[in-house]
């Protein structure tokens, strides 16, 4: 049977909500059993992120990370390619940023120095997608192992660099010197009047991830390769017979989804930490391939998907703090239900709600 | 022949959005008979089959099985009631063995092994009972189109099917593979069991049915005793007016050769070779028909024309520009630039990407033209314009090219497939099978259109494995066997002669 009749607004909106809602409910479960009260947690979870400045501000910087990882994600899957290599090419991304503000914080203001902290996330992130593309490609060798390889690969190489060559002069730690001013990006609150983030970490880099999100929706909908990626990602045999290069295609898709995930970069580095230092993609890479699931690969989902996962960081924190009984990992849990539910299990409440969509519509159309 | 009723439908209504895909369906079959139904492309013929298979739900109406009224809420729901379906793309698993694929789904417990055994033996014995012989044992993949439809209808008999639903089983198989099928429906029928057919070969409604159902536009409008209809009477009911059944075409007048094959031979992923030292030409004005049985290399040779498949050696000319097929550099959209245009025999795998709107379909391999819009966008204004001028030419229905693909009918999804290719005034246009699925009134209108492509000066190459369409339509006909070209004739030649260069007989003894 193929995908059963539902109103669109209904796969895209409804759908999501449901899961999520599923997520909740078996969360609150677990809160429950552990003596908590889960409509308490739920609205520090949600205040937390939601309902101060400085929560809110901390949730629109964790969703700015989703949504470069969500969109590299999205982009693959148009093609029917699995990168889950985001966090190694985040990762990377990262040595494009620290190369542009390292060579230029110094010299010019951070407008200057953005262009090209931009420009090396996305080359960089591209380039470390570019290998597990072309064997991909060419000798069939799957990008969902490769990528994987790739992201161990990447985690050597940036402990190796910053450590023996990038480290900041008679430091021990592994990271490069703090940027200057010329490599630091304003936060959203100084450009925004009347707005205050307090100390939250929310910083240009969330215009910049919207702007990705409209790039992404024009790539895929409005133009030519677009609709390359799309025939590929549908039907390889179509594609090639339509004079589609399967070889061009997985390359230019893999390096345009390395250059979003790169970009994720931009905001955590320039943005906030104003050095390059180790493990900072800390499991955004894989989190996005969540957000791209849950978003439905469309650059839209993907933003309220990675709203919704700022706020389980967010909020998440706030919960730990707020109460003692559920401890970080408890968070990890709930965080992994909705990823489950939203994810994995996608599909497990499609079939009955495409029933109640057939039962609900019957008597509607006949009227006799 | 006893009157007890097998299916009964009453006031049978289904809508998807704006489509009436069934309006007030009423519909009697007779106990233990063959029961044809026959219709435009788009009808609402196969919905109406999913309906009693219960893939959709009835908007309103009745349904009797063998008297009583049943809801028919899933196929399970509708194998419990004794209907069997096979469909028109299979559902069988490749990999599997024939038997492992008749038990699926009905393994009987949760020893396998006991199911086997029990499975092994009613198979032979349906085997005997409806001549329906496959080796049990046979991966399902290796086998021909023919023999895996026998799985499907195995299974169906497997689960005690006593109602039989076809749609359009014949549209893949050879005239001697449908002949087989249709004699082992009138065992079924002579057993008791109840068909039901869905076909636009309306040769075959005469030859196996003994009542036959008209529709048109979701209407049931007549029911007839086959053996009291004729073809013509039949097709008027289905299109509202008379319908050619020949083909009207003057003598051609070829021209210049536009497409120079040399030398091809084609070597598939198997490594067996399915091309062999094939040449030939096909000139301005004029149409090449391809004979031969399904399998005989003819795919292969449009694909490797076409640039899609490599080809070991061979050198096709398209239009003056002379391109080799062998080299690493093959792009299809480049021998396409030179003038060539396809339809490729398979439009589910290789012509359309169902899951897109029909406006995405209608531009598939000339997106990159600069009518689909200025640079890398596309400009879907001037997409909606061509796709729609597609739909209203070619009476592709529902007319909307918004609609997904995989909701049109499948008559309607060639049709897109053709109007897409055709339109764009080629030089040299390839087709295979132009008229598979599509009904009477659209093979008409496609045969016209082939003929008018011919006139204007451009050469066609046609590949059918229906003889009557290569004979109507070609100006010269090629005889394909085992990966040869093994004949060239006239298209008057004797279908018997053609038959045999067609079985492999060698031309000696065919002349
Ligand atoms: N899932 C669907 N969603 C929307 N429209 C549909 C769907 N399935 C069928 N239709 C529409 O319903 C109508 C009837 O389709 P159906 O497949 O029953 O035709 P058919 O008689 O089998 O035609 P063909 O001879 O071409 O196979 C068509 O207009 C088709 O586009
Ligand atoms: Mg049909």
């Amino acid at each position: 049977m193929t995908a059963g009749q539902m109103p669109r607004w209904a796969d895209y909106i409804l759908m999501p909500a449901i899961n999520v809602a599923a997520a909740f409910f078996v969360s609150g479960l677990v809160v429950l059993a552990i003596g908590e009260n889960p409509i308490d947690a739920v609205r520090i979870l949600v205040w937390g992120a939601f309902g101060w400045n400085e929560g809110i501000g901390f949730t629109l910087f964790y969703a700015t990370n989703f949504i470069f990882t969500g969109l590299a994600v999205a982009v693959a899957f148009h093609a029917s390619l699995f990168n889950i290599g985001g966090e190694g090419q985040a990762y990377i991304g990262g040595l494009g940023v620290a190369f542009a503000c390292l060579a230029l914080d110094r010299f010019v203001p951070w407008w200057v120095t953005l262009p090209f902290a931009v420009a090396g996330a996305a080359a960089f992130g591209a380039a470390w997608a570019y290998i597990p593309a072309v064997l991909q490609a060419k000798r069939g060798s799957h990008v969902v192992i490769t990528t994987i390889m790739f992201n161990f690969i990447a985690a050597s190489l940036m402990v190796y660099l910053l450590v023996n060559v990038m480290a900041k002069e008679g430091s021990m730690q592994p990271e490069t010197r703090t940027f200057e001013d010329g490599g630091r990006l304003p936060l959203l609150d100084t450009i925004l009047p009347g707005v205050d983030f307090g100390s939250a970490p929310a910083n240009l880099s969330f215009v910049l991830a919207l702007i990705a999100c409209v790039f992404t929706w024009v790539l895929i909908w409005r133009t030519k390769l677009g609709y390359e990626i799309r025939t590929f990602g549908a039907n390889q045999t179509a594609a090639v017979y339509a004079g589609i290069s399967p070889v061009r295609i997985t390359v230019i898709t893999m390096l345009i989804s390395g250059a979003m995930a790169g970009m994720m970069a931009v905001n955590e580095i320039m943005g906030s930490q104003h050095r390059l230092l180790i493990e900072f993609v800390s499991g955004y890479g894989f989190v996005g391939i969540a957000v791209a699931l849950m978003g439905r690969s469309h650059p839209l989902g993907i933003l309220f998907a990675a709203l919704l996962f700022g706020m389980l960081y967010q909020g998440g924190a706030e919960l730990a703090f707020e109460m003692p009984a559920i401890t970080r990992d408890m968070i990890v849990v709930i965080q992994a239900l909705v990823i489950l539910f939203a994810g994995a299990l996608e599909h497990m409440f499609r079939p009955a709600l495409i029933k109640l969509f057939g039962v609900l519509s019957a008597p509607a159309t006949r009227p006799a | 022949m006893s009157e007890q009723l097998a299916i009964e439908l009453e006031g049978i209504d289904k809508r998807f959005g704006a489509v009436q895909a069934n309006k007030d369906i009423n519909l009697k079959v007779k106990k233990g008979s063959i029961h044809g139904i026959v219709g435009e492309n788009g009808a609402g013929k196969s919905t109406l089959m999913s309906i009693l298979y219960g893939f959709y739900h009835a908007d309103g109406g009745e349904i009797r099985i063998d008297g009583k009224t049943v809801t028919i809420a899933s196929s399970q729901a509708a194998i419990a009631l004794g209907i069997g379906m096979v469909h028109q793309h299979f559902m069988l698993v490749e990999n599997f063995t024939v038997l492992e694929n008749v038990i699926l789904g009905a393994e009987g417990g949760a020893r396998l092994s006991k199911g086997i055994g029990r499975a092994r033996a009613e198979l032979k014995r349906l085997a005997a009972d409806y001549d329906l012989k496959v080796d049990p044992d046979a991966i399902t993949g290796d086998l021909p189109v023919g023999l895996q439809q026998r799985v499907e209808i195995l299974k169906a008999l497997f689960r005690g099917a006593d109602i039989l639903i076809l749609d359009e089983p014949t549209g893949v198989l050879t005239p001697p593979e449908a002949d087989h099928l249709f004699r082992i429906l009138r065992v079924l029928r002579d057993e008791g069991k109840t068909v039901l057919l869905i076909t636009h070969k309306l040769r075959e409604i005469m030859a196996v049915t003994d009542e036959v159902s008209v529709m048109r536009r979701g209407e049931m409008v007549a029911t007839r005793e086959t053996s009291k209809t004729s073809m013509g009477e039949l097709a008027e009911l289905m299109v509202g007016r008379r319908v050619l059944l020949d083909v009207e075409k003057t003598p051609a007048q070829p021209g210049a050769p536009f497409l120079s094959v040399e030398g091809l031979n084609v070597r598939d992923a198997r490594g067996v070779d399915v091309v062999k030292d094939v040449s030939f030409e096909v000139r301005a004005g004029e149409i090449v028909g391809i004979a031969g049985v399904s399998g005989n290399g003819q795919s292969e040779l449009l694909e490797a024309i076409a640039g899609i498949r490599p080809a070991r050696s061979g050198v096709v000319t398209i239009d003056g520009t002379r391109i080799d097929l062998a080299a690493a550099r093959r792009d299809p959209a480049e021998i396409r630039s030179y003038g060539l245009a396809h339809v490729p025999e398979d439009r589910h795998r290789m012509g359309l990407v169902t899951r897109f709107h029909e406006y995405e379909n209608a531009i598939l391999g000339y997106h990159r033209d600069p009518a689909c819009g200025r640079g890398a966008f596309l400009d879907l204004d001037a997409i909606r314009a061509t796709a729609r001028a597609g739909i209203e030419k070619y009476d592709i229905r529902p007319p909307d090219c918004a609609l997904k693909t995989a909701n049109f009918s499948g008559g309607n999804q060639q049709k897109i497939v053709l109007a897409r290719e055709i339109e764009r005034d080629p030089a040299v246009l390839l087709v295979g099978q132009p008229t598979r699925g599509v009904d009477i009134g659209a093979i008409e209108f496609i045969h016209k259109r082939l003929v008018a492509l011919r006139d204007a000066g451009k050469a066609v190459l046609l590949v059918s494995v229906e003889l009557d369409e290569v004979r109507a339509l070609a100006d010269r006909v090629l005889v394909m066997f085992d990966g040869r070209v093994v004949g060239e004739r006239a298209p008057e030649t004797a279908e018997s002669e053609l038959g045999l260069l067609m079985a492999g007989a060698t031309q000696e003894a065919a002349e």
